[in-house]
């Protein structure tokens, strides 16, 4: 990149000391206005690279951790994602890589100011925890998301040395639950925290030492307790906690005598300043009431680990005028989702999960009713993702004319191939209806009988389109033709089990380097085709992971994706890397 | 294994196969446990072969569910057999037992529904005081204390807590027990 100064001897009026124009540009947070700043001349770029105080990277392997600490030597907070989304659902295989260490490694002398890491589908070992916890003094905020690789043990270290952590936050990851001492060592005099999330273990930490821990740590805002946390417990946290602004519960399935039901209710009370609340696991109707006075202020609720049913849901939500986000399993059903269309008039967000996704059994579901009921109370829905058996056209087309301001539309219709059940049509129109009403769309997820049709109309009217899912799905090339030729934002592209080729993978070469990713598997790509993209694109890099017993020419799963870091060096022996350098 | 029943020599072999299905039912896969016959929709004439098979069995990956949740939800279903109330469940001239989890039912009615469901016979109508009329079959149970009762004549609660086995009696030994002692 030649950055050559618009003019060679600035005059008085227009040069600021670098010191004035740092102060300025750190008032700029957005990631996006300071990429822009950085390309406006030399001493934009140098004094955004001296105040630029938090990177986010897509793509761990976008970019190399050298290349990022010598342009960023003063950050403080690094977000890091790996994996492709794929892994979450067992595509990818377990040594893939995504290994934070040799970032650590680069950053513990490049980067020593680091205090917060937060990483999205990474490899973490122990060894790295340890080495985090020893080699960087102002680290103070760990949030891992469905990392793996990882034990209680590591996390020990962590609470050991980090004397400053003010942020433990432990989710949905892949951890080797060892025991529940991690949590002792935290020293007897610190009382930082602010966030602890530890809802991802099973097995139980010393009660006496969380309580003491959190009656210690006045700060604490976040608290979400693991499932074998008793209601005993939780009831004396939340009376020592009540300043807690999101609560995760544990287990919610005891018998609680009266007594006990009163007391837990008095200390939800006391709870006023909570707007998340989350965990719940097995909750029991009866208990849930004890919930009741906590929830005035509420603007996310999480039931999606217990299987509440729709009297339960319709009771609950009058107590919660101010939803804006809510996540249910579909053992609400469609009688549920009318209590939410009749009771959150505010909401924004709605996301349904299958009790029994395996099943096929049709009593644990909702239906296309329920979506629409949700639609019809609650105009102000920008997001849904919604696990459903059977949909038709016309009532997706009632949704969003319902609710035409849709930016997340994630529609999971679960038997793959699946027509609209009433007409036995393809759900192309259901999809057409959702991108010529939306304007707004950015993330779309797409199922059931589709043809090229879906994709002729995502390519025509998704203008603002930045991510797409697609599965089962499409007739020929042309599919993703419409796609890669229309929709000029974006950004990830996931496609799986869907009759495009080469052809297809091929017609997208101008759009990948603005893209950050391209995923497709069981597609009909071939080797010979990733070569020819490779070739051409020697930004791109071309990853094909081999699955055993396939032929020779197949490309199984082909991941694509910009960098400027080079092909990969750490690629296990299953994935081939093409490179065009 | 599929398909209609095969004769040999006046004999009915496939219904007394032991598969894993539900008696009475040729095509399921083997997936035992409690099962709802009320199978979705097929794919319409025009899906070919390939979809149709996608559709039955479980696709890696499918549906996109983290996995995360999926171990969360299992260990949850696993807690539940754990606890869970497995009970046998014998009718009289079956070939072999089932064994059904009492806690899946919230009353009479559905446990009656699925049993008739799962041996193919109409229990008849409940009373209090004449027991199941119109049928042959009658469901009873043996409880804690080892005696064989009807089932219907304890509220759903007691039952739960006490029942042992079930079974389904047919003909005149069942009579004797609807009469209502």
């Amino acid at each position: 990149m030649d950055l050559s100064p618009k003019q060679s001897s600035p005059s008085e009026s227009t040069r600021f000391p670098d010191e004035v124009l740092e102060r300025v540009l750190a008032l700029l947070t957005s990631p996006k206005d300071r990429n822009a700043v950085s390309l406006v001349c030399k001493d934009w770029y140098t004094a955004d690279s001296w105040s630029r105080r938090h990177v986010f990277i897509g793509n761990c392997y976008s970019v190399s951790p050298e290349i990022v600490a010598r342009r960023f030597p003063r950050i403080r907070s690094v977000t890091l994602k790996g994996k492709p989304r794929f892994s979450d659902f067992n595509l990818v295989p377990d040594n893939w890589g995504a290994d934070v260490h040799s970032w650590l490694l680069v950053f513990a002398s490049g980067c020593p100011f680091l205090e917060e890491l937060r990483l999205k589908r990474m490899r973490v070992t122990d060894e790295s925890l340890e080495f985090l916890a020893l080699n960087f003094p102002n680290f103070r905020a760990l949030s891992l998301l469905s990392c793996d690789g990882f034990s209680t043990s590591g996390l020990a270290t962590v609470a050991t040395h980090c004397k400053n952590l003010t942020e433990l936050d432990i989710q949905e990851n892949g951890i080797e639950d060892l025991s529940g001492d991690w949590l002792s060592c935290f020293p007897e005099n610190f009382n930082t925290l602010e966030v602890l999330n530890f809802s991802n273990l099973i097995t139980d930490v010393n009660p006496g030492v969380l309580e003491r821990l959190v009656s210690r740590c006045r700060s604490l805002k976040v608290l979400k307790l693991n499932r074998t946390s008793s209601l005993d417990r939780l009831q004396r946290l939340l009376v020592s906690a009540p300043q807690l602004t999101e609560l995760g519960a544990g287990s919610f399935s005891e018998e609680l005598t009266l007594q006990q039901h009163a007391e837990l209710k008095y200390a939800f009370g006391l709870c006023k300043n909570l707007s998340v609340l989350s965990g719940f696991w097995d909750a029991s109707a009866l208990n849930l009431s004890a919930v009741y006075p906590a929830c005035s202020r509420l603007s996310f609720l999480n039931m999606s680990y217990t299987a509440l049913q729709s009297p339960e849901l319709a009771s609950l939500l009058p107590h919660c005028p101010c939803l804006r986000r809510l996540w249910v399993l579909d053992s609400v059903g469609d009688k549920g989702l009318e209590a939410v269309g009749a009771n959150c008039p505010s909401l924004e967000e709605i996301r349904v999960f299958p009790t029994d996704p395996f099943d096929e059994d049709m009593l644990h579901t909702v239906t296309e009713s329920g979506i629409v009921a949700v639609s019809q109370g609650c105009p102000k829905l920008h997001y849904i993702l919604y696990f459903c058996r059977q949909m038709t056209n016309a009532a997706v087309a009632t949704v969003v004319r319902n609710c035409p301001d849709f930016t997340h539309f994630r529609l999971c219709i679960m038997n793959p191939g699946q027509p609209d059940h009433t007409t036995n049509q393809p759900m192309d129109e259901a999809f057409g209806a959702v991108v010529k009403a939306c304007k707004k769309l950015k993330r779309l997820s797409i199922s059931g009988l589709l043809t090229d049709l879906t994709f002729k109309y995502i390519g025509e009217y998704a203008k603002n389109l930045e991510a797409l899912s697609v599965a089962f799905a499409g007739s020929s090339d042309l599919g993703m033709q419409y796609v890669m030729e229309g929709c000029s934002k974006l950004k990830k592209l996931e496609i799986r089990d869907c009759p495009f080729g080469n052809v297809a993978l091929l017609s997208g070469l101008e759009r990948y380097e603005s893209m950050r990713s391209l995923w497709m598997s069981a597609c009909n790509v071939t080797i010979d085709g990733c070569r020819s993209l490779a070739r051409e694109m020697p930004r791109l890099n071309v990853e094909v992971m081999k699955e055993e017993g396939s032929d020779d020419c197949k490309a199984d799963k082909v991941y694509v994706y910009r960098t400027v870091a080079g092909p990969r060096r750490d690629a296990p022996p299953s994935v081939l890397t093409f490179s065009g350098l | 294994m599929e398909g209609g029943v095969a004769y040999e020599n006046g004999l009915n072999f496939k219904a007394t196969e032991l598969t894993l299905g539900l008696p009475g039912s040729g095509e399921t896969e083997g997936q035992g446990g409690v099962r709802n016959n009320n199978k979705r929709p097929m794919p319409t004439p025009e899906t070919n072969e390939e979809e149709r098979m996608l559709c039955r069995a479980q696709i890696v990956g499918w549906p996109p569910i983290r996995s995360y949740r999926k171990n969360s939800l299992q260990a949850k279903n696993s807690e539940g057999e754990a606890s869970g109330m497995y009970v046998k469940v014998s009718m009289d001239g079956a070939p072999y037992l089932r064994k059904i989890d009492l806690k899946v039912y919230r009353d009479y009615p559905e446990l009656l529904k699925a049993l008739e469901a799962m041996f193919k016979f109409a229990a008849g109508v409940y009373s209090e005081r004449e027991g199941y009329k119109g049928s042959e079959y009658v469901p009873t149970y043996e409880d804690k204390d080892g005696d064989w009762m009807l089932v219907g004549d304890v509220p759903w609660d007691m039952f739960m807590s006490s029942c042992k086995r079930l079974r389904i009696m047919k003909g005149s030994e069942a009579r004797g027990l609807g009469c209502g002692v």
